[in-house]
């Protein structure tokens, strides 16, 4: 499934490390567990657009409706102190790798019970309990980040992997690709995983790369690459897995394009319509994952969404008379 | 204590802290097997293996990305940007990530990194290779500053650096990097946020740091020939600032002057001198003066780089204008 471009590999890494430590390897998900997970994206952010209209939610809202199962699956595939670094759309990666869902709200909707007080918001969600070293309001800000702790797993040897998720738009960003050099070059237990959706906010990948084959591009750094049906949670699992045995073996990162769709707009004020056809908006939402396991899943897929909209519902209702945060003079000056 | 030159302190500094933590390790272009552009790191790769100094291509904005994510992960890095100049295309990973990750984090996650770079004039090295831009990074929350004018304060500064929480620009100058002086041997730390009296005077209070305190200094004597007792405060850390030293020069003095080698615009000086002017405002008898270089890329030929940067001559006028018609 997975090939390494490039036959100029460097005979001799820079940088050798520890010897690797074990790491448990996580079980394939149920279908079950698959839905919840997605259902429970689907719901939170449903809910989440109606708390924008209602002016509960402050600022910018990006969605990710119809690419549940890239996070799904990418997700279960880590241990908990695996590192993740994800986008301002990273919100489902951010639950996913097991982050408290109530501390994840609170902090998309600005209490001092969120993950990060109040003064992050739903673009910077950080988590050091879980691995989140943060999702990113800069495109392709976060790779570095994680090649950065992938570095450090790597000369501790014990064994951590370091995901980073983004986009088809942040294979045009520079700093991207200093990153999948230096991975390539130190064999970083690195995985970087591309949602290509097609659309770099609103404008489509034809108009953007001039060379549209994103896995021949990385590919040539000396990186292994492979593609999957992001709307498929098991096929990212399974994608994932390979890729994260590679990088705990030594053998360092994999770069997987995963094919999914936004079936919304890039956010809130975007209906998404004005650059996609209807036709194919339309054919990418029978390929929505999380309706099609429901319909698999049947009476038991509809008990579980019923029980995970009660249950988000539950907590959005108690976030909302959470105490709002409180201002903390002594984080100035970093004196603390 | 010890002679040797700034270059050779940094690399006794980095060799403290390589010892006693063994998270901290190095990164940066050229600094293993070369030993680095300016030697700051001779010596450490043999010392210290290829897992704890390590070479990097040129990409500043990908190896100071990636010391961020070693810092959150656990390490002590220090990432060395070979010119301060060529910071700025590493400013999204500075300025957006490493700079706001505490605050954006509600103070959750600390990022314990050092950048060492260099910057400064006076060689011939023209406007990409010679310029001081402590300025931008004092302009975004989140990095403290530092910029030594001898190699005693380079030890001590840079190992404090190394050990702060947060972030730390250590800012050598190219112009102190051969220069040589006494150095504590043994752990020598001088905090962040200390600045230092190199020379007492009662009748101005000049204020400056890095390489400018040497041309400071020489001015300071040609000012006390004509009568005039300069105090000559070298900054040392320019975030934190140690505003109990300011203050107290100040309110023996109740003159003024800043001298640095950035561009004046936006600068050190301007900042300082609005500080000064809203704590202090009663204790200043005349009005702030800030001697720095003109608003012009740094030209290449020396009697034009001299009309931009500050030069001794001109502190001089400047320590003249700020005591005004005193004499």
């Amino acid at each position: 499934m997975s090939r390494v471009n490039g036959e100029n590999a460097p005979p001799e890494q820079p940088i050798q490390g520890q010897p690797i430590q074990g790491q448990p390897t996580p079980d394939q998900p149920t279908a079950e567990q698959f839905f919840r997970t997605m259902v429970t994206m689907e719901i939170v952010e449903k809910s989440l657009t109606r708390l924008s209209q209602s002016g509960d939610l402050r600022g910018s809202l990006h969605l990710a409706q119809g690419q549940e199962a890239v996070p799904a699956g990418a997700c279960a595939a880590l241990n908990k102190d695996d590192y993740l670094t994800a986008t301002y759309r990273g919100h489902g990666y951010v639950l996913a790798k097991g982050c408290d869902l109530e501390a994840v709200l609170a902090e998309v909707l600005g209490r001092s019970t969120g993950l990060c007080h109040g003064y992050g918001g739903k673009m910077h969600l950080f988590d050091a309990s879980h691995g989140l070293l943060g999702t990113n309001g800069i495109v392709a800000g976060g790779i570095g980040t994680a090649a950065g702790a992938a570095l450090a797993a790597k000369i501790d040897g014990n064994g951590r992997v370091a995901l980073t998720v983004f986009g088809d738009g942040a294979i045009n960003q520079g700093h991207a690709h200093e990153c999948f050099n230096m991975a390539a070059l130190y064999k970083l237990p690195a995985i970087f995983l591309c949602e290509n959706n097609l659309y770099a906010e609103m404008t489509p990948l034809d108009r953007s790369h001039g060379n549209t084959n994103l896995t021949e591009r990385i590919g040539s750094y000396g990186i292994a690459t492979t593609q999957v049906d992001g709307n498929d949670p098991v096929a990212v699992f399974q994608t994932m897995t390979e890729a994260v045995a590679r990088a705990r073996k030594g053998e360092g990162p994999t770069f997987i394009e995963a094919h999914t769709y936004r079936t919304i707009g890039h956010y809130q004020a975007d209906p998404g319509t004005a650059y996609r056809t209807q036709e194919e908006i339309d054919e990418w939402r029978s390929k929505n994952p999380v309706a099609r396991y429901q319909a698999m899943l049947g009476d038991k897929g509809d008990a579980i969404r019923a029980e995970v909209e009660e249950h988000v519902e539950s907590i959005i209702k108690k976030v909302l008379s959470s105490p709002l945060p409180t201002w903390d003079s002594a984080l100035v000056g970093g004196a603390k | 204590m010890s002679e040797m030159t700034f270059v050779q302190a940094c690399n006794a500094a980095l060799r403290q802290e390589l010892d006693r933590d063994p998270n901290v390790f190095l990164m940066g272009e050229d600094i293993a097997h070369y030993g680095g552009m300016f030697r700051v790191t001779e010596g450490l790769l043999e010392t210290y293996g290829e897992n704890r100094v390590i070479d990097t291509p040129i990409s500043e904005s990908g190896f100071i990305g990636m010391a961020l994510g070693a810092a959150l992960a656990g390490k002590r890095p220090v990432a060395e940007l070979m010119f301060i100049d060529f910071s700025l295309v590493a400013m999204d990973q500075i300025h957006n990530q490493i700079a706001k990750t505490f605050g954006m984090s509600g103070g959750t996650v600390h990022v314990p990194l050092t950048i060492i770079t260099q910057g400064g004039g006076y060689k011939g090295a023209a406007a990409q290779h010679s310029q001081m831009l402590e300025a931008l990074f004092l302009h975004v929350p989140g990095v403290k500053v530092v910029a030594p004018s001898n190699p005693a304060d380079a030890k001590g500064l840079l190992a404090s650096a190394i050990r702060d929480n947060h972030p730390v620009l250590f800012l050598e100058h190219k112009q102190l990097l051969p220069v040589k002086g006494e150095v504590p041997d043994g752990e020598h730390l001088v905090p962040l946020g200390k600045a230092n009296v190199v020379r007492p005077g009662k009748d101005l209070s000049l204020f400056t740091y890095s390489f400018s305190v040497h041309m400071a200094m020489e001015a300071a004597d040609l000012a006390a020939k004509e009568g005039i007792e300069v105090e000559v405060i070298d900054l040392r850390s320019l975030d934190p600032l140690d505003w109990e030293t300011i203050e107290k020069s100040v309110k023996k003095t109740h003159r003024v002057l800043i001298a640095h080698e950035a561009h004046a615009r936006c600068g050190v000086g301007v900042d300082l001198a609005a500080q000064i002017q809203k704590r202090l405002f009663d204790e200043l008898d005349a009005p702030i003066e800030i001697c720095a270089a003109l608003d012009f890329p740094i030209p290449f030929a020396k009697v034009l780089e001299d009309e931009v940067l500050p030069t001794v001559p001109k502190i001089l006028s400047a320590i003249k204008e700020a005591v005004g018609g005193r004499w």
